[in-house]
């Protein structure tokens, strides 16, 4: 049943995408159906899984590999769960209208709304990996949706990066996470959390993850940039649900990971942090769609925050399904206005509560949560939240405050743009759908914020599962500190959204951050490539050589030996043989001389068949003194058609100290490896069974024969086949050379 | 197990080494050839101390035969290295036809790749 709805999703995004325009005004619905069953299906399942009865499916996929598709509906995923389906209702309901040619688009967020709610669903650490980096490909495609914009192009990349980076490092830590617990099933690992350094290095592998998604400090910087994505798309992903996944997987980690201080250490330095960057990044933008974003940084601050410590467990839930009610519909808003007045920028409107009343009325109320005003969702789940944060360290508590101070900051700048006077007019008014969607989240966030006992039991439950304690949000707390707080920031930040902060010059720090990053990472790979693939094959030779001495060799000098039985020489006669044979080829390397090389070369190679032939190998030896004839007249032919003498070139690619020590270390490590390898032997030859039954079963006296026709005949094929393409290759480029020279 | 073909095994290495760095194709081909006769008396040399040629007579084999499966693969390298560098010693003459050099030239591609690269970013 679970499965089957992330399902419904993609197959309504390939329905569309392959049929959406000759269905018209069918694919309209076929786009909303998913999220409407989606949503229908787990208020179903609600009461149970309140109850704490999560609802667990599993779907064997290669059983001999215990590989199984694994789904978990528990208090979290429920959640979330509804976020994606209810408000990703709303959203594509708004898109309907908002774009032009919507079914794309609605194909697109339909995709996306499959993946994410696979992620949440997801009990197995590699199936939520998938629909997470699933997550990341669409919302690449969405931020590129305008694929002509270079800068959508660019940003698109910029956060495909980032997230996949992260995404990458988070599969490692699920690796780890995964052996340390002996089961990859999250609500397996959930019940019996494994521990350790293992496991804490696991965290800090999934962190990555966690932060990337989640647009943390130092990370940000793509989700600002991401606002290229059509406004639908950015409220949907950028704000609701995509950038909730890393808090949601802490939220779901959270039995393994709470007691962790690397993992909370971090979760909270990085969150206060983002608060930080966030909220002032966002009073000095002036584009209504780029402070929201800056504002969702925040936002995302705070939750990773209060998902870090199990106190505050179920003010982030209750936090995470405001902000996704709030910012949609504030996303949404903004949409309305950059279509109907054509310009975001807040210096350039004012006075639309008059022009455009129904837009401002639900700016009014999305703003209202967002800010924290009493008998608000934003409200109740920030003030739960203080509460909670004020008993457990004060100082959090100061930060956050410090947090809401800015937010309360940047939503007056953005209700500015109904007040004042007119600026651009609109030149047409929204469609009354757009405003409809858009008030259906606002109207959510007020009447919860009146009447907070579902969100409180939703909260409770997913606390619940992760391990936590629930919490009472009640609507209006009473006189208590956190009520002080909380009215004391909202005094401030109307104040401080009169200070003059003036708006940023050039691009963000994150951003260029990032540029400065991917153009060090291709600069060096250039400069890599210059020096490492330089075209002069002597150089990679040698860089071959070099790494065959430097790393073989230095096993040799740790484990050298020398066999035992060890002689000099087996005669005088093999040492005299021997002795003229490196004459000749030290000879060889001073000669410059081609018929002397031809020579010399001779002498080797008839020495070569000397001592086969004293060596007991009489085949070898007659090969050898055909071979080496055969081949002295190839070299004659050859050499003949080049130089009298071998050209000293101009600039020779290795210089001859490096050659020639190069050559020293390469004849020092063969001859040291050769003798340590054979000291190595430990077992008898194979060849003693070669000598018993080469005469019974090969039927031949000479056994180095038979090896070669009839034990090992499948070498010698290889060898013909050789042999064959040489001489196929040779006659090619001999006739080539005939050809030109009768021209 | 002799000490003289190792020995002889890394001067021939040495040899070759020094030679195919070079850039004259005529040497790179004779380097080449080094190497072969050294891999050579390296299998030989696997085979342990020398013995009776590894023949079967009426009496069976003899108790000194020599080990006769390196000899095998040496013999089927000496063949090998033939082919290949009859091939090269092709390749050469073809190229000194074409170019009137014997020298082995940087790739142009990759020179163009390595001079494109500014000083600094992108």
């Amino acid at each position: 049943m679970i499965p089957s709805l992330a399902l419904s999703f993609f197959a309504a995004a390939a329905l569309l995408a392959g049929f959406g325009r000759r269905l018209r005004r069918t694919a309209v619905w076929l786009a909303l159906a998913p999220s409407v069953a989606a949503a229908a299906t787990l208020l179903a399942h609600a009461p149970r899984v309140l109850d704490g009865e999560p609802v667990r499916e599993s779907i064997s996929w290669v059983p001999s590999l215990g590989v199984s598709l694994e789904f978990s509906l528990d208090g979290a995923a429920l959640a979330m769960g509804l976020v994606v389906s209810l408000v990703g209702a709303a959203i594509l309901a708004y898109t309907v209208w908002y774009q032009r040619d919507p079914i794309p688009l609605l194909g697109r967020l339909n995709l996306f709304a499959g993946a994410m709610f696979g992620l949440t669903v997801s009990d197995n650490l590699f199936g939520l990996f998938v629909f997470w980096e699933l997550t990341t490909i669409v919302s690449y495609s969405l931020i590129a949706y305008d694929d002509r914009s270079p800068d959508a192009r660019k940003a698109g990349v910029h956060a495909l990066f980032v997230t996949a980076l992260g995404g990458l490092v988070m599969l490692v830590g699920f690796v780890v996470l995964g052996t340390e617990a002996g089961t990859y099933r999250i609500s397996e690992i959930a019940a019996a959390p494994p521990s350790g350094p293992a496991v804490t290095a696991a965290l800090a592998l999934v962190l990555a993850g966690v932060l990337t998604k989640s647009a943390q400090v130092p990370f940000h910087g793509w989700l600002p940039a991401a606002m290229a994505a059509p406004t639908p798309a950015s409220a949907f992903l950028h704000a609701a649900t995509m950038v909730k996944a890393g808090v949601f997987l802490a939220i779901r980690l959270a039995p393994v990971a709470m007691g962790n201080d690397v993992w909370q250490g971090v979760l909270l330095t990085a969150g206060i942090a983002t608060m930080a960057v966030g909220g002032w990044a966002a009073l000095r933008e002036r584009d209504l769609k780029r402070i929201l974003a800056y504002g969702t940084v925040a936002q995302l601050g705070l939750l990773t925050v209060l998902a870090a410590s199990e106190a505050t467990v179920a003010a982030s839930v209750a936090l995470l399904l405001a902000h996704a009610g709030f910012k949609a519909a504030l996303f949404m808003v903004v949409g309305s206005i950059d279509k109907a007045t054509g310009t975001r920028d807040i210096r350039e409107l004012g006075g639309l509560r008059r022009t455009l009343p129904g837009t401002w009325v639900v700016a009014v109320a999305a703003a209202a949560s967002m800010a924290g005003i009493p008998l608000t969702l934003g409200f109740v789940a920030k003030e739960a939240a203080l509460d909670a944060l004020l008993a457990a360290s004060p100082a959090i508590a100061a930060a956050v405050a410090a947090g809401a101070v800015l937010t309360v900051a940047y939503t007056t700048r953005i209700l500015g743009v109904f007040w004042g006077p007119e600026r651009t007019a609109p030149s047409s008014s929204p469609a009354p759908g757009m405003t409809a969607a858009a008030a259906l989240l606002a109207a959510a966030g007020v009447a919860f914020g009146i009447a907070p006992g579902p969100v409180e039991a939703l909260s409770g439950s997913a606390a619940r599962a992760a391990g936590a304690a629930a919490v009472a949000l009640p609507a209006w707390p009473g006189p208590k500190p956190a009520l002080w707080l909380s009215l004391g920031s909202l005094a401030a930040g109307w104040l401080a959204a009169l200070l003059p902060i003036g708006p940023r010059r050039g691009t963000a720090a994150a951003s260029a951050a990032f540029d400065a990053t991917v153009d060090g990472v291709l600069g060096f790979a250039r400069r890599a490539t210059a020096v490492l693939q330089n075209g002069s094959l002597p150089v990679y030779l040698a860089v071959i050589l070099a790494t065959v001495v430097a790393v073989p060799g230095a096993a040799l000098v740790t484990a050298a030996a020398s066999p035992a039985g060890l002689v000099p020489a087996e005669s005088w006669l093999q040492a005299a043989v021997g002795a003229a044979a490196a004459a000749a080829a030290v000879g060889l390397l001073a000669l410059r001389n081609r018929l002397g090389a031809i020579l010399l070369l001779g002498v080797v190679g008839y020495g070569m068949a000397g001592l086969f032939a004293l060596q007991g190998a009489p085949d070898l030896a007659l090969t050898q003194v055909l071979v080496e004839t055969v081949t002295l007249v190839v070299f004659a032919l050859v050499l003949g058609r080049l130089p009298e003498r071998f050209d000293r070139p101009a600039r020779p690619a290795v210089g001859a100290p490096i050659r020639v020590a190069l050559a020293l270390a390469v004849g020092v490590f063969v001859t040291g490896a050769m003798l340590s390898a054979a000291a190595g032997r430990a077992d008898a030859p194979v060849s003693e069974a070669y000598l018993e039954r080469s005469l019974d079963e090969g039927y031949g006296r000479n056994v180095v024969n038979v090896i070669l026709t009839d034990f090992r005949a499948l070498d010698t094929f290889g060898e013909i086949a050789v042999v064959a393409t040489a001489a196929i290759g040779v006659a090619g480029l001999a006739a080539g050379i005939r050809g030109r020279s009768e021209r | 197990m002799t000490l003289l073909l190792p020995v002889l095994a890394g001067v021939l290495f040495a040899g070759g080494t020094y030679l195919v760095l070079t850039r004259a194709l005529a040497r790179i081909l004779v380097g080449l050839a080094l190497l072969a006769h050294g891999a050579n008396l390296l299998l030989l040399s696997a085979g342990g101390r020398a013995g009776a040629p590894a023949f079967i007579g009426e009496a069976g084999a003899p108790e000194t035969a020599a080990d006769p499966l390196p000899q095998a693969l040496a013999l089927t390298a000496i063949v090998i290295t033939f082919a290949v560098t009859a091939f090269l010693a092709a390749l050469a003459a073809r190229a000194h036809h074409l170019t009137g050099s014997d020298a082995v030239e940087d790739d142009v591609e990759d020179r163009r790749v390595a001079r494109s690269t500014p000083e600094g970013t992108s």
